[in-house]
């Protein structure tokens, strides 16, 4: 039963090494999509191409429907699986300063690795200062520390927060997920072209 | 002729793949996947070499090295390495390795060199806020239902939406 390094049947080295091979798929899927390209990703705030909507959702959806399948049908025990602790102010401003980040980067973090390893300039560049913006954290911590830290919920579940079983939530988020699908094709086909 | 380094693969078909490889991740070994966080081990690597007592002394760095496994021993650092190795074996493929600045006919090589980094450095910045970045925080969370994740995630692309706009000449 999964998570394989958490129940003792793979052990630190074998981790590695699965976490290795997973990101070769997981960098070869994000190029493969296009993710490599600043002005692809861009499309999707200036709706000429949604590619990043689309690939981001559907994957969300399989990884979310996924899981609770292997759950059920006792693949992985879902309660070892880790889930990013919600400090609710602090993931607000650190997903405004981000989504700053990508208008102006075009990049994120997992992307512009994608496109460093097929010889963009512009993502080496968008690396360089995702290592000074980490670095400046660290060297500010205590300006920063008490904030970071404040108003901790735990490993808080949205099903939980809205008082509604996993299923139904992973339901309505399909939904969602499917609606967006057919709005975006639609206003794609409205905007103008962009040659990139 | 059709130039292939221009063709992509299907958005759904990737998303299904890439949702499958962190199913994987999950399966293995726990985290799902990430970025954002093999830059903070390089970070504190760094400094921990060249300055070891600032190191240290640093609540920041003390902390994170108390907590957290050498460099080359972090699942995630590894995870970005393959990312690399993953994303070269696809341009190889694809015929799409060359060396250059890709920015809007509008602006500048120079300009976007610029802009690209200050937009890594808030992305850096804004992942050390959220604990992870559109990977770690928004991908994984939404697939394990993480409240966190989902919040994140509706902040870095509404603000995105609503930024957008002002820095509309540099990619239209």
């Amino acid at each position: 039963m999964g998570p394989l390094t958490e129940t003792g049947i793979l052990n630190h080295e074998g981790g590695l090494l699965m976490a290795f091979i997973i990101g070769i798929f997981f960098g070869f899927v994000l190029e493969q999509a296009g993710f490599s390209s600043s002005r692809k990703l861009a499309g999707v705030f200036y709706g000429y191409d949604f590619v990043v909507l689309r690939v981001f959702f559907t994957a969300a959806v399989t990884g979310m429907i996924g899981l609770y399948l292997m759950g059920y049908f006792g693949l992985i025990d879902l309660n070892l699986i880790w889930v990013n602790e919600l400090f609710t102010a602090p993931a607000i401003v650190g997903g405004i300063i981000m989504g700053v980040g990508f208008i102006i980067g075009g990049f994120c973090p997992g992307t512009s690795m994608c496109g460093v390893a097929i010889g963009k300039i512009d993502a080496m560049a968008f690396v360089g200062g995702i290592i000074l913006g980490v670095f400046f954290f660290a060297e500010a911590y205590p300006l920063f520390a008490d904030f970071v830290n404040s108003g901790s919920k735990g490993s808080l579940k949205l099903s939980d927060v809205f008082g509604i079983s996993d299923g139904l939530l992973i339901f309505l988020v399909t939904v969602i997920a499917l609606i967006a699908f057919i709005v975006t094709d639609k206003i794609q086909n409205k905007v103008k072209k962009v040659e990139y | 002729m059709t130039d292939r380094s221009k063709k992509y693969m299907n958005p759904y078909l990737a998303g299904f793949l890439l949702g499958l490889v962190m199913l994987a991740a999950f399966y293995f070994t726990r985290e799902g996947l990430g970025a954002s966080g093999a830059f903070k081990s390089f970070v504190v690597a760094v400094v921990k070499t060249v300055a070891p007592t600032h190191a240290e002394n640093s609540e920041f760095y003390s902390s994170y090295l108390a907590s957290h496994s050498s460099f080359f021993s972090s699942r995630l650092v590894l995870m970005l390495i393959g990312v690399l190795a993953g994303g070269f074996i696809s341009g190889t493929i694809m015929g799409r390795l060359k060396l250059k600045v890709e920015h809007s006919p509008k602006i500048t090589s120079k300009k976007r060199i610029v802009m690209a980094i200050i937009g890594g450095f808030l992305f850096g910045l804004g992942a050390q806020f959220a604990r992870g970045c559109t990977s770690g925080a928004a991908l994984t969370g939404m697939a394990n239902l993480s409240a966190a994740g989902y919040l994140t995630m509706i902040f870095i692309f509404g603000t995105g939406y609503i930024v957008a706009y002002f820095f509309r000449k540099n990619w239209i």
